[in-house]
Formats: C-alpha cells, structure tokens, sequence
C-alpha cells in the first residue's frame, strides 16, 4: 500500500474543505477503501477520517410523511440489529443482514455501503483493461470473466455490477440521500444516486467530489408485513449476490395494493422494475399472479458467454421472493 | 505491498490532544529521521526541526488499549491493526490468512466487537481497547470458548481457530448462537480450510447451552 497523510477532522466543514483537494478520499470503516488500496486499484494522498463526525444515529421524524434517518456513520450491523428498522423496515434489516460477514457488519457504514465499489476481477487487476478504473483502457469483462457481470443496463465500456445488498433494500424502499458539499445541503433520490455507465463507467454515482454522504432518509410505508429479500449466491453465506430481489407489497385482502421491487447483481446499479409494480397492482397475491410477470420483468435483458444462466435465475429469483413476501411460499 | 510517495502527517488540529500529539511525534520521529536521512537534513533537524523532513518521516502516534494494557505507539498511516500486532507487538496469536477480508483469521475484538484487523488502520483504533487471541484466557484458566475448542476438537492444523475463537465468543456475546443454523450463518465469516465446522458449531453450541459467562 503506498503512503498516504491521515487527518481526523471534527467538522463537517473541514472534512469538505479537505475534499476539495484532488487525491483526498474519506474513510469510514475502511472495509472496503483498504481492500482496494491494498490491491493498488485506488491510491489516495490523502485519508480523510470521518469517524468524528456525529453521524451514527437512527431516529424517526414527523413531518408530512414520517421518514426514519440514518447517520452515514451507522453501522450496518447496527442498523440491522435496530428494533425500530427490524419492525418498521425489515426488508433493509435482512438485506444489511444478508451482506459480508458479522466481522465486516461491525465495520462497514452506511455511507461505506453505498458508495462501495465493484467487484468485478477486471476492475480489481491493476494488470488488466478496465474502464472503471482506467478510462479508456477498455472493459476486459465484455469478452472475458463475465459470470457475475449485468444483464440490464449495460455498455459497451463497462458491464459491472453493483455489489451492494443494502442498496437493494433502499432502492426498493425509495430512499433518499441527503449530502453536503461546498454548495450546501442537497437531497438525492436514490434512483438517481447510482448511475449506469453509460460512456463514463469511472463514474459509479452522482456524488460531487467535495460532498460526503450525512444521512439515508428513509420513508415510512405499509410494506413491513410483505416485504422479502432473497439473495442466491454462490455458497449460502459470505459471497456476493448472483442476483438478489428486494421485494415489497402492500396486500389488503389477499390483493395488491402497490408493490416495490428492486434487484442486484443485474446492473451497475440497484434495478427497479416500475413496468412489474405497475401490472402487479390491483392483482390477487397469488403464486399465477406472480408466476405471469417473470416474462415482462425480463424484458430488454441482454446476456454475455457466461452469465445467460442469470435470465434464468432472475425471473425465478424474483416470483420466489414475491411469494415469500405475500407469504405463500 | 507498494512502498513509494513517503509522506504522512499527524491527524489534523481540531482534536484538543492534536497539539501535545504533534509533540510527541516530532521528538518520536526526529530520531528515526535522523538516523535515515543525509547529512544536510540531519543538520537543518537539529538546528530547529525542519517540518519538511517531519512530513517526509512523520508516524502518527496512537494510544490504543491492547487485552488490557495500555499502548503508546508510533504508527505509518498504512500499518493494519494486523500488522501492527503481530509485526511490532509480537502478538502472533491472530493470524494473516488472506488479508483481504475474506477469512475471518485476523479476527480481533474492538472496543468489544468483532472486527477483521487486515482490513483496519491500526490508526483508526487510536483511543480504542483491543482484545486478541492472547488477552481471551484468564491467567493460566482458560476461556470457557477455547476449553470448548479443545474438548469438541474445533480445529484439525489451527491456522483458523484464533479468528474462530475470538468470532465465537463474540457470536455467543451478540445473542447469535441460539440454533446450529443461527451459529452456521454468523460464523460464516471464518473460513476453515480444514472443515472442522461440525466440532466448531458444537463447541458454540456448549458454551451458550452451559450459560457461563463468556
Ligand atoms: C470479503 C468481503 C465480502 C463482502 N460481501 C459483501 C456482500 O455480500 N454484500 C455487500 O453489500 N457488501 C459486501 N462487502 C462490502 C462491504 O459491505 C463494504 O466494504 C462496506 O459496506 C463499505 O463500508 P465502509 O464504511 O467500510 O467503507 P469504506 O471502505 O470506509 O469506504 C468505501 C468508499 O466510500 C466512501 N465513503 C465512505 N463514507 C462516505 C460518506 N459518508 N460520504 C461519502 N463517501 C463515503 C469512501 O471514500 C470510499 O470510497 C464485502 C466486503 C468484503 C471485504
Ligand atoms: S486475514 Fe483478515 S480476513 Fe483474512
Ligand atoms: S483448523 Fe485448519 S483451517 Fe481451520
């Protein structure tokens, strides 16, 4: 790892005007940022150690709708282990729970969690083409390793796929993310704060370099009885998804009322699928009803050499989770 | 690993302690600085302390808590919690299996919870009490986890069983050990190249069943 300057700010302020200088990067738990440096992929000047920030609460607020708020700095292995998330949010308690292992939960923030980079072996091999990590270089995936790779959303730069659990859960939940730069406070719809990669796959969100994430807002719904997340991986704990649902329904009387569904380990980003809520509304939560939308969920899905296994599994993924959110499983 | 671009500075001065800390490191470095530069720096070091020879050679001075006995330390940025135990501790009970994250055999316990130290600035746990391998027995009386470890034979080589003892006492400690399945799912962190799953699960599976204190 080369050497780098740490400072440990108390302010917000200072930790925005530290930013603003090129080669800074913030560290929270590290799980992931000395993982990468480590491995040579990123190779900051500067560490900027958010720690000392007051950014670990989890709280409720009133308003016009009620929202849960959740400090940057929150643990994952805290958030998932709350009681008012495990009553209130269970989705987001079993995505966070559903992701790592209880070593790196007790490390990983929020923040962290968000902006964690992929996995994809061509990003993470300094010796080989990438265009996340050298724009420009090529996307070695593209020909090459590409089991884990996406089926939505893709370019012909890059066709990595976001490795979050947790942001799955958000998606689906229509979170917000509240963040602050130079130019003050602003709030992000989580739809538009991870980006597809279009030409610029170096970019995986739209955070401004001298912004840090303060808080994951949170509304507040009628899905906590009917909400499920199914990840399929590779061994039964302790890998990243294959593909993964976050599925949430909101059912009176054996109908659906409205439903919130988002995948990972589909696209560089957490995929929600707006055309499937849309024709699951109004129909009975019923093993038909969810076994007639696996076709219209994969619509526009494109495969490579190695992952076509994933047009398989994830409409299948998707009807198991939908059953195990309406509980009919 | 990489060893270019030396620079490093001490944590930045909004922390009350900042000041004395800075002290501390620039008298703490000076010696090593002096005994790796060239003649005119060591001269311009001694005169009055050139702050660019400190910015070249500067540690960061932690005070961390380790199984109990408190550590005043002078660290490079990048040193891991790992590293800085086994390396300059000589506290070779925790083991380096991937340094990665993806093992479990580094496992410590920080400020109570169980964290991976390869993947931890040793930096970052300034002001933090850390429990290892070493600081689980009492005296000569083993922890009930480890006796457990032993009569359940947890463990065929060994490699993994420190990262697994000290993950397992934290599994019991967080309310995780309730079931086989419960115990399977928040160990899975530890990987045993081994297999001793089975025997560790029961080892688990005694201490929570037996209640004592862990
Ligand atoms: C072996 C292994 C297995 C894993 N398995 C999974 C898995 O199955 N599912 C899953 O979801 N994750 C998994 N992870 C990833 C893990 O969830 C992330 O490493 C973690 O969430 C990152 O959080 P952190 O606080 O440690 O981030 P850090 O490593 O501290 O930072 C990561 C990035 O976020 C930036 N950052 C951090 N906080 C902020 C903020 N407040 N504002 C702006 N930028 C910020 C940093 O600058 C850095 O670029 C795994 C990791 C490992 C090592
Ligand atoms: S050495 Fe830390 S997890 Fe493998
Ligand atoms: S006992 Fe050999 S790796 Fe676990």
């Amino acid at each position: 790892m080369k050497q780098f300057q740490y400072v440990r700010p108390t302010s917000q302020q200072s930790v925005i005007d530290a930013l603003t200088k090129p080669g800074t990067k913030i560290i929270a738990g590290g799980s992931n940022l000395v993982d990468l440096m480590k491995h040579g992929v990123m190779s900051p000047d500067k560490l900027v150690d958010i720690n000392k920030l007051p950014l670990r609460d989890i709280s409720s607020i009133m308003g016009n709708v009620r929202t849960i708020a959740i400090g940057a700095l929150a643990l994952n292995s805290q958030v998932a282990e709350h009681a008012m998330i495990k009553e209130r949010l269970p989705l987001l308690s079993q995505a966070l729970n559903a992701g790592a292992s209880a070593q790196l939960r007790n490390m990983a923030t929020v923040g962290g969690n968000l902006m964690q980079r992929t996995r994809c072996p061509y990003f993470y091999d300094t010796a080989l083409p990438c265009n996340k990590r050298n724009p420009g270089s090529g996307c070695g995936a593209l020909e090459g390793f590409n089991r884990m790779h996406a089926i939505f959303g893709q370019s012909e730069k890059c066709i990595a796929v976001h490795p979050s659990d947790m942001a799955v859960a958000l998606a689906a939940l229509d979170a917000t993310v509240e963040v602050v730069g130079k130019k003050g406070r602003r709030y992000i719809a989580f739809k538009d704060f991870h980006r597809l990669p279009g030409d610029h796959p170096e970019l995986d969100n739209t955070l401004a370099k001298d912004e840090l994430i303060t808080n994951v807002i949170v509304p507040e719904n009628n899905f906590a009885k009917n909400s499920y997340y199914l990840k399929v991986r590779d061994r039964a704990s302790y890998a990243f998804a294959l593909v993964s649902a976050a599925v949430a329904l909101d059912i009176d009387n054996g109908r659906i009322q409205d439903a919130r569904i988002a995948m990972g380990g589909v696209a560089h980003k957490p995929w929600r699928f707006y055309e499937v809520e849309k024709a699951l509304k109004g129909k009975p939560a019923s093993t038909e009803t969810f076994e007639q939308i696996g076709e219209l969920a994969m619509q526009g899905a494109k495969a490579y050499k190695e992952n076509a296994f994933k047009l398989k599994l994830t409409p299948a993924t998707l009807v198991e989770a939908l059953k195990h959110a309406a509980r009919i499983a | 690993m990489k060893k270019n671009k030396p620079c490093g500075n001490a944590p930045e001065g909004n922390e009350p302690e900042d000041n004395s800390r800075r002290n501390f490191l620039k008298q703490s470095s000076l010696l090593t600085a002096i005994a790796l530069i060239p003649g005119v720096a060591v001269k311009a070091a001694e005169g009055h302390f050139d702050e660019k020879v400190a910015a070249v050679f500067e540690k960061v001075p932690v005070s961390i808590e380790i199984n109990g006995k408190a550590h005043k330390l002078s660290v490079e940025p990048r040193t891991t919690l790992l590293d800085l135990l086994r390396e300059q501790l000589d506290l070779t009970g925790t083991k380096k299996g991937c340094d990665y994250g993806q093992c479990g055999a580094c496992t410590v316990h920080v400020n109570g919870k169980r964290v991976n130290s390869c993947l931890t600035l040793a930096v970052m746990t300034h002001g933090k009490k850390v429990t290892t391998i070493e600081g689980l027995a009492n005296g000569d009386q083993l922890h009930p986890m480890q006796e457990a470890f032993i009569k359940h034979d947890g463990f065929q080589c060994g490699y993994c069983t420190p990262g697994q003892i000290m993950s397992a006492v934290a599994c019991v400690r967080e309310g995780h050990a309730n079931s086989e399945a419960e115990i399977r799912e928040y160990m899975s962190g530890n990987i045993c190249r081994c297999g001793a799953y089975p025997n560790i699960v029961n080892a688990i599976m005694e201490v929570k069943e037996g209640g004592q204190q862990v």
